[in-house]
């Protein structure tokens, strides 16, 4: 028999937000600069168990990675079956903002995927001062939606055959089956209408070009990694945001989809290695 | 353009149980429109019955799959580029339509995925 515990720590956060009182499950691993991790729509902190046990990260960086409330074991609200859940852009950063400071972490870096990497975006323009450096992965500035939004909620519909069936396509193709099959079960356990409801953020909550243009990277490095397989937040998507502001990069991860740390973390660490050493070496 | 061979399609579709089983409730008449050319897929409890060309007149579909020739060609390569490699990602780009009652393939979407995808590598691409 082969047996191993991961060296991964998880607990329970009460945090009140907008007068509600949430219960936030996060993961935390390793110890040194706080690398706070962001999942994407739909999914959950699990996507960087990889990161979390990895020694070229843990030895230098805190990682933690918390379910955002409605998702994988943090609590929905009181009330959950009778209204529609709804991320907003305003809820998401004081979520994050409010996390960071629940937790006292004492300049963090913080990195997003998908939703995540459009949230940094908002950080990096509203609260530059405080985070060390922000990591977009998958960061677009909107998506023009390509499909119909309803089908992701509705009765005669499996939401949890459906919505992996939908992001199979954003994972490359030589991912290793194991992390593929894991990634899309993240997707089949979403509850109903959340995956729906973070889309509302992600489609319907756009930055403007005055926005992007206004982001100052001298307060806080802002960094962009994209996979080449995401037709989600497509390269060109990225590369328009290194356009508009100044002082960032649009690096292209290839061999990649959407979710780089849970597809391949070999190979995303090939991409996030040198950010992570810049960061740290680039100190306070 | 892929020279398709559309009874090795559906013998490969039919022969995949787990794909036949994930289709098993999918009961629907495809229309394949490459640009210049249109096939009806008929399908009944997840296998293909048949694909013909579509009839000059009444043709009847549940739904259609529009996209230029040299776009199915792409998404029909052992290895697609990225963007060509998934319908999605067709439909993202714009140069793929969807129209009619989606509904069964939004509910099977693995399954039209699937079933779209047997051609890859297969297929002669011009």
């Amino acid at each position: 028999m082969s047996a191993t515990i991961e060296d991964i720590t998880g607990r329970y956060l009460r945090l009140t937000l907008d007068g509600t009182e949430h219960r936030i499950y996060f993961e935390e691993a390793g110890s040194g600069i706080p690398l706070l991790c962001l999942h994407t729509a739909g999914a959950d902190n699990r996507q960087y168990r990889h990161l979390m046990q990895d020694p070229a990260v843990t030895e230098r960086f805190r990682v933690i990675a918390f379910d955002m409330p409605w998702h994988g074991k943090s609590s929905a609200p009181e009330g959950w079956r009778d209204r529609p859940y709804e991320l907003t852009a305003d809820a998401y950063r004081d979520l994050v903002v409010g996390f960071a400071d629940a937790l006292d972490l004492v300049d963090p870096v913080v990195m997003g995927c998908s939703i995540g990497g459009r949230i940094v975006l908002k950080l990096a323009l509203e609260r530059p001062d405080r985070f060390r450096a922000l990591i977009g992965l998958q960061s677009g500035p909107h998506v023009a939606p390509y499909y119909e939004r309803e089908y992701l909620h509705r009765p005669d519909v499996h939401a949890g055959d459906l919505i992996p069936a939908l992001m199979s396509g954003l994972i490359g193709p030589d991912a290793p089956t194991a992390n593929r099959d894991e990634t899309l079960w993240h997707y089949a356990q979403g509850g109903p209408g959340v995956f729906k409801g973070d889309l509302h953020f992600y489609k319907d909550e756009s930055l403007s070009d005055d926005d992007l243009a206004a982001i100052d990277t001298t307060a806080c490095p802002l960094y962009f990694l994209t996979g080449e397989y995401d037709y989600s937040c497509m390269p060109e998507d990225t590369i328009y945001l290194a356009a508009q502001i100044k002082g960032t990069e649009a690096i292209i991860m290839r061999g990649l989809g959407h979710f780089p740390m849970s597809e391949d973390h070999e190979l995303f660490m090939s991409y996030l290695a040198p950010v992570l050493a810049t960061i740290e070496a680039e100190g306070l | 353009m892929p020279d398709l061979n559309f009874q090795e399609w559906a013998d490969t579709a039919n022969a995949d149980a787990g794909l036949v089983h994930r289709g098993r409730y999918v009961n629907a008449v495809v229309l394949l429109d490459l640009g210049d050319e249109h096939h009806l897929i008929s399908i009944r409890d997840g296998r293909i019955e048949s694909i013909v060309p579509k009839p000059r007149v009444m043709p009847l579909w549940t739904f259609a799959i529009r996209a230029p020739r040299e776009e199915w060609g792409a998404f029909w390569q052992a290895r697609p580029v990225p963007g060509s490699h998934d319908i999605m990602a067709l439909l993202r780009r714009q140069v793929m339509v969807v129209e009619g009652d989606l509904h069964p393939l939004m509910a099977n979407l693995r399954y039209f995925k699937d079933v779209l995808e047997i051609p890859r590598g297969k297929a002669n691409a011009a």
